[in-house]
C-alpha cells in the first residue's frame, strides 16, 4: 500500500459532485492486487483436495456397493439371517484371509467415505466457524479411533481367546 | 433452516435429501457396529451377549431399516455416478431415479422374509 496524501473518501465526494476526481495532481489511491504474492505466501495457495475428495466418493462408492451388499447378504440374508451370528460364526469367517481382507477394505473405505460425507454435511450446516471447526475435529478423532480399533481387531483376532 | 437448503424441489432435490439422510444414518451405525464387533477381542461371551441385542424383534426391524437405507444409498449413488460420468446422465436423471426406486422396492420385498425370519419365527412360532 503506497502512502498517498489524498483520502479516498475525499475522492468519492468529488465523484459525487461530478468533477473528475483523479488526475496527475490527485492520483487514485493504490489498490493492492488481491492475489499479490508476498514472501510468506506458499508457492501453491490452493490444492485439488476437494476434487480428489469428489473422485474418491465415486470410486470408493462403486467398490463399497460390492463389499457392503455382499456383507449384508452373508450376515442378514443367507443361512437363517441374523440367527446364526455369534463368536463362532465370526471365528469361522476370519479363519479365511480372504474375508479378513474383505472386512479390512470395507472398514477403511466405508469409514473414509462416511467421514468425507459427514465433513460435507458439517460444512453445509454448521454456520459458525467455531462450531464447524470443533465438529470436524470431533469427526476426525472418532474416525481415526474407529478405523484403528477395527484394524487392530481384524489383525489380532484370536479364535482361542478362552 | 440455512439459506439455500431448499431449492428446486422435485426428484433431483429429494433424492439428494434422501442420500444425505441415509448416508448420515449409515455412518452412525458403522461406528456402533465396529465397537460391538471389537468385543470379539474381549470374550466370546461378551460378544454373543451384545449380538443377542441384534436378534431382538425391534432391533431386527431396525436392521431391515438399515438394509433399506443402504440399498437406497447404494442404488442412488450409482445414479449419481451415472449423472456425473455418462454424457446422457443429466438428461435421464429423473428416469434413473424412478428406476432406483423400482429396484429398491423389489429388493426390499425380496429381503423382507430373509432379514426378518428370525423375529417371524420368534413371534409366530416354528
Amino acid at each position: 500500500m503506497s502512502a498517498e496524501t489524498h483520502n479516498p473518501v475525499d475522492a468519492a465526494d468529488a465523484a459525487d459532485g461530478g468533477v473528475t476526481p483523479f488526475g496527475p495532481d490527485n492520483p487514485a489511491p493504490f489498490i493492492e492486487p488481491p492475489r499479490a504474492r508476498t514472501k510468506r505466501t506458499p508457492r501453491a495457495t490452493r490444492t485439488n483436495f476437494e476434487m480428489y475428495g469428489w473422485l474418491f466418493m465415486r470410486l470408493s462408492g462403486i467398490v463399497l456397493v460390492v463389499l457392503v451388499l455382499g456383507h449384508l447378504l452373508i450376515q442378514l440374508v443367507l443361512d437363517g439371517g441374523v440367527s446364526k451370528i455369534g463368536f463362532a460364526f465370526v471365528a469361522g469367517r476370519w479363519a479365511n484371509p480372504f474375508w479378513q481382507l474383505w472386512d479390512l477394505a470395507m472398514l477403511w473405505l466405508a469409514m473414509l467415505h462416511g467421514a468425507n460425507g459427514l465433513r460435507t454435511v458439517i460444512n453445509d450446516y454448521a454456520e459458525r466457524d467455531v462450531t464447524r471447526t470443533w465438529l470436524k475435529w470431533l469427526l476426525y478423532a472418532a474416525t481415526v479411533f474407529t478405523v484403528l480399533l477395527g484394524t487392530l481387531v481384524i489383525f489380532t483376532f484370536d479364535p482361542n481367546i478362552q | 433452516m440455512p439459506a439455500g437448503t431448499l431449492y428446486r424441489g422435485r426428484e433431483g432435490m429429494w433424492s439428494w435429501v434422501a442420500h444425505r439422510v441415509t448416508g448420515v444414518l449409515i455412518f452412525f451405525f458403522l461406528f456402533v457396529h465396529v465397537l460391538d464387533t471389537a468385543l470379539v477381542r474381549v470374550s466370546p461371551q461378551d460378544y454373543d451377549k451384545v449380538v443377542a441385542t441384534y436378534k431382538n424383534p425391534v432391533v431386527n426391524l431396525m436392521e431391515y431399516g438399515l438394509v433399506a437405507a443402504i440399498l437406497f444409498h447404494a442404488l442412488n449413488g450409482l445414479r449419481v455416478i451415472a449423472v456425473d460420468f455418462w454424457s446422457k446422465g443429466p438428461k435421464y436423471q429423473r428416469q434413473m431415479l424412478w428406476s432406483v426406486v423400482g429396484i429398491w422396492v423389489v429388493l426390499m420385498a425380496g429381503a423382507f422374509y430373509p432379514v426378518l425370519q428370525h423375529s417371524l419365527h420368534d413371534l409366530f412360532g416354528s
